[in-house]
């Protein structure tokens, strides 16, 4: 919009407005921006497509407006290309990693994705990824159970109830959960917080004759300490998430609610919930993502059981997930095939999140359509 | 859509509206809803304060001893005490610079090119790549720069492969906040620096970024702290070492979490017994435990001022939406 038209609505600056006035009309017709300002054109130059930068190239042949264009194009092609190097890095990824993987799964004596042991150096290689993708699954599914609620409640807190003066500082003590890094999780989770946990796993014990809860041996170090801290530390992302969304609903279903008499617990369910749903599934989509791929914290707290040790679903037995598996591994690992088979595995982990972050930002996407 | 939950649930109010019992019932209940929410954020403080105690009260006695941040490792076993934590400092400040010399310039231009010139196929696909990015485990991230350096070009591990794979974790943070911060930059500077002939590379870099500095520089920082705790890459690519290293090229390095990691394998023993002077066999105190959480405690307390800092910096932003 030229500014001109608009100096008379809206009171500008004092101290901006005339430079810019004055510097419009010393540089008089000399400039191409103020001639096409005193035509009343549409303020183009440089937000215009580079097609129409070219023809208005031609169109208005001035001295040194080639070395200004030279320098945008040169500026354009940098930040373009640094994107395109963004989108180019994650196609790379998944190139080198199934380069390396591929031959090595090839060799494989046993069904990659089906079969259970992880046997890299010892023939007949195998490299059944069946128990890592359980324990890796589970563990993570035990996170989000735990922390899902959680986060919803306190994205309610912080959105709903807490006062306007307690908001920011409340946001920011949860976000400190997500500022503490894995491995210190990891050694609190193992050495504090485990030997804590094992009263609850001496009471789950009694549901025993649920496969899930049976008593493996395992006291401190089981899948489901693990899962514990996974929902601590994905607790922090699925809250922020939360509270972004519900801080969005609109005013009017809010008080239209009230208006109907609701208490605020019905308010909330009225109008809060069903119009959080999708940010609040997307929050915890981007909590799986993560916690499936967290590799510290899990590997310095699951105890690994022997590699011939009958599976079990019980979340009370020790077990590796793939990210823990490569990180526990991967440092001695020597020669293309071993190191191959834990890129093998490693792959099955990036497709896996890739899958998982790509359906959460699909749903969030989806949301901002209708909001 | 949205309002159809809204029209379903009217008429079922409006009855128990009417009677008194279903009154009391209702206010039990939302006394109950906020009596659950409130104790849910009690829950999360539960691990948080926890875990900060753990760390402070067995890791102060560790940082404060004399020499933890003038001595490396070098020589120490469990079963001796003092050394310090110089050589893993040097090694996270060194590789976590070298991967913000990398990410900063790269993220910032991306950034400007999703919101100056980001329309079309691929400020689409490199959206959704950054929001990958994001997602992306930090041990896939190490093995694919292993993939590529170590496996194909024949490198062998040192502290700059580190700093490679902090790379693809750092992006994406500093992406994300400097992008948001773009956006908040009114149109009208954009375009009376326009409307002055200024071409639209020099507005960007000279009136654009300086107006958005505060929350970039948030960006960087926030960034920083993020991969500053990264543990996974150096597994994958780092080898530990007691030493104090400060090439980042050779040799293997020592660093704040791969320090903790290494704690951990003498840290669940109880203590040696180790035949004293007397010629009697003494419990020797497991030092290892120490060093643990004194390390624990310098890579929190380092991370943690990172954080603060780069909020209150964002503090300083001329522009706020």
């Amino acid at each position: 919009m030229p500014l001109r038209h608009r100096q008379p609505e809206a009171d500008p600056p004092p101290v901006e407005q005339p430079s810019l006035e004055t510097s419009i009309a010393d540089s008089g017709p000399k400039d191409p921006a103020a001639e096409m300002i005193g035509s009343a054109e549409p303020l183009a130059i440089g937000v215009m497509e580079p097609a129409a930068a070219d023809t208005a190239d031609s169109a208005v042949p001035l001295a040194g407006a080639g070395r200004i264009r030279l320098g945008d194009r040169i500026f354009r092609a940098l930040t373009a290309g640094s994107g395109a190097f963004v989108v180019a890095l994650i196609v790379l990824v998944a190139i080198f990693l199934i380069t390396r993987a591929a031959p090595v799964v090839g060799q494989d004596k046993a069904s990659f994705l089906f079969s259970r042991g992880f046997e890299v150096s010892v023939a007949p290689l195998r490299f059944g990824v069946a128990d890592l993708l359980w324990v890796t699954a589970i563990s993570s599914l035990i996170a989000l159970a735990l922390a899902v609620p959680v986060a919803i409640g306190i994205a309610l807190f912080i959105t709903q109830y807490a006062p306007a003066s307690l908001r920011r500082p409340t946001a920011y003590v949860i976000d400190l959960l997500a500022a503490v890094p894995s491995i210190v999780y990891g050694i609190w989770g193992i050495y504090v917080l485990a030997p804590r946990l094992e009263v609850v796993q001496r009471a789950l014990y009694h549901l025993g004759w649920i496969p899930l809860f049976k008593d493996k041996g395992v006291a401190t170090g089981s899948i489901f300490d693990a899962g514990v801290v996974l929902a601590v530390m994905i607790l922090p992302i699925i809250t922020a998430i939360a509270r972004e969304v519900f801080e969005r609903t609109p005013r009017g279903h809010v008080e239209a609610a009230w208006a109907l008499g609701a208490t605020r617990w019905e308010m909330i369910r009225m109008a809060v919930l069903p119009y959080g749903r999708s940010g609040v599934v997307s929050g915890a989509m981007l909590g799986l993502g993560r916690a499936l791929g967290e590799t510290i914290a899990v590997m310095l707290i699951l105890s690994k059981p022997s590699n011939t040790a009958p599976f079990s679903f019980s979340i009370f037995d020790g077990g590796q997930t793939f990210a823990s598996l490569i990180g526990l591994n991967m440092q001695e690992a020597n020669g293309k095939t071993e190191t191959g088979a834990y890129i093998a595995a490693g792959l099955v982990l990036f497709v896996l999140t890739f899958v998982v972050n790509a359906a959460a930002r699909a749903v969030v996407a989806r949301h901002r359509e209708y909001a | 859509m949205r309002d159809a939950p809204m029209t379903t649930y009217a008429p079922t109010l409006a009855k128990s509206l009417s009677t008194g019992r279903g009154v009391r019932l209702r206010k039990a209940k939302s006394g109950l809803a906020a009596v659950l929410v409130t104790g849910s954020f009690a829950v999360a403080l539960v691990p948080l304060v926890w875990l900060l105690w753990t760390v402070i009260s067995k890791g102060l006695h560790a940082v404060t001893r004399d020499g933890w941040f003038t001595a490396s490792q070098r020589n120490k076993t469990y079963t001796d005490p003092g050394g310090g934590a110089l050589h893993a400092i040097i090694g996270t400040a060194e590789q976590v610079a070298l991967c913000s010399a990398i990410s900063v310039p790269i993220a910032l231009l991306v950034a400007i090119y999703l919101v100056e010139y980001g329309r079309g196929a691929l400020a689409r696909v490199t959206t959704f790549m950054v929001d990958i990015l994001t997602g992306i485990p930090s041990i896939v991230a190490a093995l694919f720069i292993y993939a590529v350096f170590i496996g194909t070009l024949g490198q062998s591990k040192a502290g700059w492969l580190v700093s490679l794979a902090l790379v693809l974790l750092m992006i994406p943070v500093i992406v994300r906040t400097a992008e948001e911060m773009l956006r908040l930059v009114p149109n009208e500077l954009r375009e009376a620096s326009y409307a002055l002939g200024v071409p639209k590379w020099r507005t960007v870099l000279r009136v654009v970024l300086p107006t958005a500095l505060a929350g970039i520089v948030t960006g960087v920082i926030l960034g920083i702290a993020r991969v500053a705790g990264e543990t996974a890459p150096l597994l994958v690519l780092g080898t530990y070492t007691p030493n104090r290293n400060s090439d980042l090229f050779h040799g293997p390095q020592g660093t704040l979490p791969s320090f903790i990691n290494d704690q951990t394998v003498n840290a669940s023993s109880h203590g040696t017994y180790q035949l004293g002077a007397d010629g009697k066999p003494h419990l020797v105190h497991n030092f290892a435990v120490d060093r643990l959480w004194g390390a624990a405690l310098t890579l929190i307390v380092i991370v943690m001022l990172l954080n603060l800092i780069g909020r209150l910096v964002g503090r300083f932003q001329k522009i706020s939406d």
